[in-house]
């Protein structure tokens, strides 16, 4: 639970206030809602390292790939599959 | 365990073990503080490739393996409220208590949901105004932010019945209370990658200078451990205690601003007892006084006895780095990850459960 996962901002959803600009991340498919809060310059098709639906960097689009196809092989990004409430 | 030709870049993984085995002269012990840098060094059989007298032992970086007995107890307490809802990331369920795990307050009828993010329970709070919504914030350094900001949200959506219970821990004091150890054998420190997107880090140049320690700022993947180790031995045997930085592609020296901006506005920093190790001073963080009305603690006037930890678990020795999950007498057998004495035996990247799963249970120490 404690690594950041990679994935690609595919919208903003919403940005009524700076606390909850929010976005549609894809993680290989899986998608979340994901808090923009700490990543103002992150725009749509970015890749963001995301910890616990918040995204905490923008980061390189190979690093992203490489990063996600390691953390799924280790079976550390099973907490995508917990629903949404 | 991988192959080699499986990681992302094979040749690299070839010429930092080659290099590694070239440059150690003199036998080393380095740490790794992150769980999740435990769980790879493991399973991936980094440590069978090391030369002998390179020794790896594994820090206290595990937020479900440090939390207290007392703090789970504290969580288990309120599960049991009336017309209370428990939030929690999933890997705490398991964790024993002095009594019992949440796991098994859930069944005997407490109304505990796993989820994703902390945000998600605000959200929650809101759809069930006639509830009390608490959350069981845990975590290192990378996950206060996102527990800092679901206290700003509930202030600011008016969500009065929302609360966290904060039992947050923080690596360099972890740090500092393992090199000031009398036993320590501890040469050098890899620092952990994600901690430090958070942090940045300014915070390790004090501890290297004071404890002459190598401290190398490191990823988690195959070829960053790799490296890392490469770069803190060749500190070690050039006499040198510097802090590098081998996961620049990830954290700015700086680290990021806002997420701490975040953190300081909600928390504030407080002493921390962590399990097996004790209480380390100004170790963690709590809910300060401007946000108190969101401090379960407070909200549910907590008090209840200190629990002590089960003597039969040496996980205080396994995460200081005095032993190996191997050396326990428990280890395999009386202690097991369906039914854990203690907490690195319950989740992956705690130090018992990772060398249970993937380093086999009669294999010679390594």
């Amino acid at each position: 639970m404690c690594l950041a996962i990679p994935g690609k901002l595919i919208a903003i959803t919403a940005q009524l206030d700076d606390t909850f600009r929010t976005g549609k991340v894809s993680f290989g498919g899986i998608q979340k809602e994901v808090n923009l809060f700490m990543v103002p310059e992150a725009k749509v098709d970015d890749y963001l390292l995301v910890h616990v639906g918040v995204a905490i960097s923008v980061v390189d689009e190979e690093e992203a790939k490489l990063t996600f196809k390691y953390l799924k092989d280790m079976g550390e990004v099973e907490e995508l599959e917990i629903p949404s409430i | 365990m991988k192959f080699l030709t499986e990681y992302r870049d094979p040749e690299l993984v070839t010429a930092y073990l080659e290099e590694i085995h070239r440059i150690t002269t003199k036998p080393w012990t380095l740490m790794e503080i992150c769980g999740g840098q435990t769980h790879s060094l493991v399973k991936n059989g980094i440590l069978e490739m090391l030369p002998a007298n390179i020794t790896m032992v594994h820090g206290p970086g595990c937020p479900v393996c440090v939390t207290s007995v007392s703090v789970i107890d504290e969580a288990i307490y309120l599960s049991l409220q009336p017309n209370v809802i428990l939030c929690s990331f999933g890997d705490m369920l398991r964790v024993p208590g002095s009594k019992k795990s949440l796991l098994e307050a859930k069944a005997e009828g407490a109304d505990i949901r796993i989820l994703y993010s902390p945000l998600e329970a605000v959200q929650l709070a809101k759809q069930n105004p006639e509830k009390e919504v608490v959350f069981f914030a845990v975590g290192f350094e990378t996950t206060a932010p996102a527990n800092a900001l679901s206290v700003v949200h509930a202030d600011q959506l008016g969500v009065a019945n929302f609360s966290i219970l904060a039992s947050h821990v923080l690596v360099p004091p972890a740090m500092e209370a393992i090199l000031s150890d009398d036993e320590n054998k501890i040469d050098a420190f890899l620092a952990a990658g994600h901690v430090c997107t958070i942090m940045g880090i300014e915070e390790y140049y004090p501890i290297a200078e004071k404890y002459k320690c190598p401290m190398v700022v490191t990823g988690f993947e195959p070829v960053d451990l790799l490296q890392g180790i490469l770069m803190a031995i060749d500190q070690l045997e050039k006499g040198e205690y510097k802090v590098e930085n081998q996961y620049a592609r990830s954290v700015q020296r700086e680290g990021n601003k806002m997420a701490q901006e975040t953190i300081h506005k909600v928390f504030e920093v407080s002493d921390r007892v962590w399990r097996g190790i004790g209480n380390i001073p100004q170790s963690g963080y709590e809910v300060n006084d401007r946000y108190k009305a969101f401090n379960a603690r407070i909200k549910f006037d907590i008090d209840i006895p200190f629990a002590e930890e089960n003597k039969e678990c040496i996980s205080g020795e396994i995460m200081k780095g005095l032993k190996k999950p191997r050396q326990c007498p428990n280890f395999g057998t009386k202690c097991k990850p369906e039914h854990p004495l203690g907490a690195p035996m319950v989740s992956s990247e705690g130090a018992c459960a990772a060398y249970y799963h993937y380093a086999g249970v009669n294999e010679a120490a390594v």
